[in-house]
């Protein structure tokens, strides 16, 4: 049982609350901008056309009053792209089913697909396929976005290799089709197990009227092309005829309603709610990245009741390791405390790691690392070796892992705290995160040094002031490349999520990865570093 | 001494008249028609024997079954209850020949009084008050007949009961018309067309006094009951004793029941009948030759038990001293609550009930429990709740308690009419009600409505919290019909409680608790609980200020189901009588198709529109169910 000694009375609270709750409104500020698609005149254009946004397709898609995780939330934040990228996906349930749901916004650009809707798409599959999640298509998209086919058209072939490959795994794949789906589209139903097509509005052909005239003369139209009467009574391309928006997706939950569908993970057991509020986690974080707070603050608020069983807590203590459940899962945690992993902290995450695979125990990495320590004394410790223990064992470890940035992810810390290029099943950062190669100020500190160094190597003399300018600007660079949303944007993570609902989102995250069996790496016994 | 009684029976009274008999140490005999098969009282006698069939003269209008019944399982007394054969004297002559005792007055006694015109004239000679009136036979001058006993006149069945071929005639030109479709109906209901004409008092007062008389002479008045409180001649709210009876008018009422009594020879239960104008003035109506739906409130204000004393006076017993010095304890109220929809003319109700449960401090005398069938065959009267207070005014007040915190889900019930008839002042008053309009006491407030989508949502809470979204999201959306409206409702759970609106407008709630079963709720500072009940297709919410049906609406509509346009549903559950029209028939706006009959009463289905009927599915004699269609007529241009 984790006792707290968090005071929420005290000025510090209130005032790393107060930074927090900044955080978030700039947080809700941009998800809002998401929501908002296209905006409002084109949102109200679309209604006026009969249509239901794509966040209105999902409500009616998904089971009343169930979780919906969604996911790359900010994509293309901060480009000349619409924030979001045009396309929405996430993690809910349909007719029972836990299912990744990916959805046109036909109100930015008709829905058309730039790099970053790419990017959201594909990470959305791969989510899919790893943890074995049925795809539901929600498709009405003019295509690719043309003046980025460049960035664009060779690797969106892997949308279809994808969908494919998914029904190869026996995951099921379903396209409702509420409008446009031409062209490259026309594989999305095309290539899914199910089909369903809106009557007059779904239009599913490799090329329009135009096209069509062009290449063979031929007089046609949209109807006789790709319309659902056509495609559910000739080409049979359409499985099913709906005769509107509404009914397109009955059918579609009466089809996952049918999926025969068991998760291959076991169930959870039953759970409590943690004994501390997690509303407190906002009082919790310090507003300085560089100031270190106790993770176990944190999971007094997020675990099972409060109930956590640390491993070899008098030992590498600058990183947390311990076993808990959430809601019902069991879970192993690793945790940095004190920013910096050491040898210690490399060798026993190591060996808790091979524990977690030993047990199959799913692992979650709360990562507020600076990365390892360096130093004559380290390096001659052998801090590579250990280094590359613990991220040998994060790479080969077959456990689902789940990975939240709270503060911090510098350095190969990222990277042995299950980072993004460690496959963890999903990744979350909070609002405040950062994560670099190192902090902004070290790396323009580190460029300054080795200029003077070359400098004085080619015996050329150093202005002070050009260095002075650009440590600043390099520094104002890398901060700012270091945020949260720079990185969420690039679809480095899963997205942003309030730290309040960090309970939530792990436990939608767990259930969602047993859908595919847990299972640890065997082979070796658990080597005692 | 009877030692197996066979009540020839269904419903409340059945298992009313099984719990005296256990009591006394009688064994009992229920018998059942194949719809009643699953209904409490069945169940509640020591053996039950099956009457195939489910239409009452294929079941408890057969005699000879009954006897039988009683033959097999060596009944060896048979009480009728009320309705059915209760005053068939032909009947209590088969029990007499089949060596069973019948619970009731002699078989003469029954057919004196059994024509209302024969029973007139016995009681005009034994100095009993009567109305003016004549029999109508195929010679009578129905204008100058009616002229002389004065407009309104009455049409009546002269074998009938329970307001079946019963008509006010206004005017001579209504004359024929209504005394030939009261034939009509006397015909179907009681195989007799005969009817007569009677003076119609206005407003009148319906009061009644029960008597019992032994085989040994003796015939005693145990008060009034006062049943002036009636929709379509069928009584719903009666109550003892009246509050427009003095002593002396007791005493005179009395006298002249006693009269009657003693003219009949009269033995065991019965109760004359007075129609009683605004002057006290009271007119011979009829002698009921059995124990009355309404007999709980005498028992309640005497201590009586009026089953036990018909038992004892069938027994030979001669009445006891209780019966001559009774009195009258405080006052008793009971209320019929109907399956029917008031508001679409009492028409008859049927279905499930999924859930009835009364309050406590009430009698309830209930044919029916949770997850009994209300059907179309029999009289839809599901219970009688009785209170018993100091005064009219505290039983009025606790009764009104119990109906609206009834639970009663499933089928539409008077219930809310009842509720409005004890909250009326000119009721509490003891003045003449007329039905009063408003009939919902408790209309679905939009905080009910909340109520059902909190409780809904509470039954699909998975662990995780409802509805939960991380980006700002479209609230929850449900919908319900509230009396045929459909009403939406969306919601979203925040961090800092809940956001709800019904049809648009925001409710400042906060939810402290929120169960599948129990919703409670502060709603601007005053807690509410609610109870919740879910069946298939609707939700209840009940507290104990009333209850509320909300009907399911579907979250997706069904793309193939819409009717024909220009189809014609039946209104109601019943029977084909009559199919005025054929198809290909040019019909006009207004011009009856289809007749249906169910409970008592006739139902037409007029053309609703200038047309052609061009389908017509139903014929005479066919059942129907509510909203099946009978025919499509399409609008010519």
């Amino acid at each position: 049982m984790l006792t707290s000694h968090v005071d929420p009375t005290a000025a510090e609270f209130r005032a790393n609350r107060a930074h927090q709750l900044g955080l978030i409104d700039r947080l809700d500020e941009q998800l809002r901008l998401a929501v908002a698609g296209g905006g409002e005149r084109y949102v109200a254009r679309h209604r006026a056309r009969g249509r239901l946004t794509v966040r209105e397709r999902i409500e009616l898609l998904l089971d009343r009053d169930a979780p919906f995780l969604e996911l790359s939330t900010l994509a293309a934040w901060g480009t000349d792209f619409t924030v979001g990228a045009t396309v929405v996906t996430g993690i809910g349930v349909v007719s029972g089913v836990e299912a990744m749901v990916i959805g046109h916004d036909p109100t930015v650009r008709g829905g058309a697909m730039n790099p970053y809707s790419l990017r959201k798409t594909l990470r959305a599959l791969e989510i899919a396929r790893l943890n074995r999640l049925p795809v539901v298509n929600l498709v009405e998209s003019g295509g690719a976005d043309l003046p980025t086919q460049l960035d664009l058209f060779v690797p969106a072939g892997r949308i279809f290799h994808e969908l494919t490959e998914l029904s190869a795994l026996a995951i099921p794949t379903v396209a409702l089709v509420f409008g446009n789906s031409t062209a490259g589209g026309a594989y999305v139903p095309g290539m899914c197990d199910h089909a369903v097509l809106v009557a007059e509005r779904a239009k599913v052909f490799l090329g329009g009227p135009p096209l069509v005239k062009m290449a063979t003369g031929e007089d046609a139209d949209d109807e006789a092309l790709g319309g659902a009467d056509m495609h559910t009574r000739v080409s049979g391309l359409g499985d099913h005829f709906a005769v509107d928006e509404h009914d397109a997706i009955r059918i579609g939950r009466a089809i996952m309603a049918r999926l025969n569908w068991r998760k291959l993970g076991p169930p959870p057991v039953p759970s409590a709610e943690p004994r501390y509020d997690p509303e407190e986690i906002l009082g919790i974080l310090p507003p300085d990245p560089k100031v270190p707070f106790d993770p176990r603050e944190v999971l007094a608020r997020t675990v099972d009741g409060s109930e956590f069983d640390e491993y070899k807590p008098r030992y590498g203590t600058s990183l947390v390791t311990g076993w808990a459940r959430l809601h019902g899962y069991p879970v192993g945690v690793l945790a940095n405390h004190r920013g910096v992993l050491f040898s210690e902290e490399a060798k026993k995450a190591t060996e808790f790691i091979l524990l977690a695979n030993q047990t199959d125990t799913p692992l979650v990495f709360l990562q507020n690392t600076t990365g390892y320590m360096v130093g004559t004394a380290y390096e001659q410790g052998g801090i590579i070796k250990d280094g590359a223990k613990m991220i040998n064992a994060v790479t080969n470890s077959a456990v689902p892992h789940l990975t939240i940035n709270m503060a911090s992810s510098f350095g190969a810390g990222n990277y042995g705290m299950s980072g993004r290029a460690y496959d963890p099943r999903l990744m979350f950062a909070w609002p405040g995160a950062k994560l670099a190669v190192m902090g902004a100020a070290q790396l323009a500190g580190v460029l300054s040094i080795v200029g003077r160094a070359s400098a004085a190597a080619q015996g050329k003399p150093f202005d002070e002031d050009a260095d002075r300018a650009r440590t600043a600007a390099v520094e104002a660079q890398i901060e700012t490349e270091s945020d949260a949303f720079a990185v969420t944007a690039r679809l480095y993570d899963d997205g942003i999520v309030d730290p309040r609902d960090t309970r939530t989102v792990l436990g939608i995250a767990l259930s969602a990865v047993h859908s595919q069996t847990v299972a640890g790496r065997r082979g070796f016994g658990v080597f005692r570093m | 001494m009877i030692t197996k009684l066979l009540v020839a029976n269904r419903g409340e009274i059945a298992a009313r008249v099984f719990r005296t008999a256990h009591e006394l140490g009688i064994a009992t005999v229920a018998v059942f028609s194949d719809a009643d098969a699953e209904l409490p009282y069945v169940a509640l006698a020591d053996e039950a024997v099956r009457l195939p069939g489910a239409a009452p003269a294929d079941t408890y209008l057969r005699g000879d079954l009954l006897i039988a019944a009683a033959r097999a399982t060596g009944a060896d007394a048979v009480h009728p209850g009320y309705g059915f054969l209760s005053e068939n004297a032909g009947f209590a002559r088969d029990c007499a020949a089949a060596g069973l005792t019948f619970v009731g007055p002699s078989p003469e006694a029954i057919a004196a009084m059994g024509s209302k015109t024969e029973a007139k004239a016995m009681m005009a000679a034994a100095g009993v008050p009567t109305l003016p009136g004549v029999t109508i036979d195929a010679h009578t001058d129905l204008r100058a007949e009616a002229a002389r006993i004065g407009f309104p006149v009455l049409v009546k069945a002269a074998f009938g009961g329970g307001g079946r071929g019963m008509r006010i005639v206004a005017t001579p030109d209504e004359l024929a018309e209504a005394v030939a479709s009261a034939r009509r109906e006397a015909a179907t209901a009681f195989g007799d067309d005969t009817v007569f004409l009677e003076r119609y008092v206005v407003e009148p007062r319906h009061v009644e006094v029960q008597i019992l008389g032994d085989a040994h002479g003796s015939v005693v008045a145990l008060f009034e009951r006062d049943c002036s409180i009636q929709r379509r001649h069928q009584k719903i709210v009666e109550e003892c004793p009246s509050p427009v009876v003095d002593e002396a008018l007791r005493g005179e009422l009395s006298g002249a029941a006693v009269a009657a009594g003693k003219a009949l020879g009269y033995t065991g239960a019965g109760t004359v009948e007075f129609v009683m104008d605004d002057t006290g003035s009271f007119w011979f109506l009829e002698v009921n030759t059995r124990l009355q739906v309404e007999h709980p409130v005498t028992e309640l204000v005497t201590g009586l038990d009026l089953v036990a004393l018909q038992l004892r006076v069938a027994e030979g017993e001669p009445l006891p001293a209780e019966v001559t010095a009774a009195r009258i304890h405080g006052h008793a109220i009971e209320v019929r609550l109907y399956a029917e929809d008031v508001p679409a003319g009492f028409l008859p109700a049927t279905g499930t009930l999924h859930r009835f449960r009364i309050p406590d401090g009430v009698r309830v005398d209930a044919g029916v429990a949770d997850g009994s069938v209300v059907g179309p065959h029999y009289d839809p009267m599901l219970a009688k709740v009785i209170a018993h207070g100091a005064t009219r005014a505290a039983a009025a007040r606790r009764l009104r308690r119990a109906l609206r915190g009834a639970q009663i889900h499933g089928v539409v019930t008077n219930r809310d009419l009842l509720v409005a008839i004890l909250a009326d002042p000119e009721f509490l008053a003891g003045r003449y009600v007329r039905l009063p309009s408003v009939v919902h006491e408790v209309p679905a407030d939009p905080v009910r409505v909340a109520v059902a989508a909190l409780a809904e949502a509470a039954s699909r809470r998975s662990g995780f919290p409802s509805g939960w979204r991380n980006v700002p999201a479209h609230p929850q959306q449900v919908a319900y019909t509230v009396d045929g409206r459909a009403v939406a409702v969306a919601y979203r759970f925040r961090r800092d409680g809940v956001e709800i609106a019904v049809d648009g407008d925001p409710l400042a709630l906060t939810v402290v608790s929120a169960t599948p079963e129990r919703v409670v709720l502060d709603v601007e500072g005053v807690r509410r609980a609610f109870a919740v009940h879910h069946t298939d297709d609707a939700v209840y919410v009940d507290d104990p200020a009333g209850s509320a049906a909300l009907g399911r609406v579907p979250r997706f509509p069904d793309p193939s189901a819409h009717a024909a346009a220009g189809s014609l549903l039946a209104p109601m559950p019943g029977a084909v009588v009559r199919v005025a029209a054929a198809q290909g028939d040019r019909v006009t706006v207004g011009q009856p198709l289809v007749v249906l009959e169910a409970m008592k009463m006739e139902h037409t289905v007029a053309a609703p529109v200038d047309g052609v009927v061009t389908a017509l599915h139903v014929r005479p004699g066919d059942q129907v169910e509510s909203g099946q269609a009978l025919a499509v007529v399409e609008e010519t241009a």
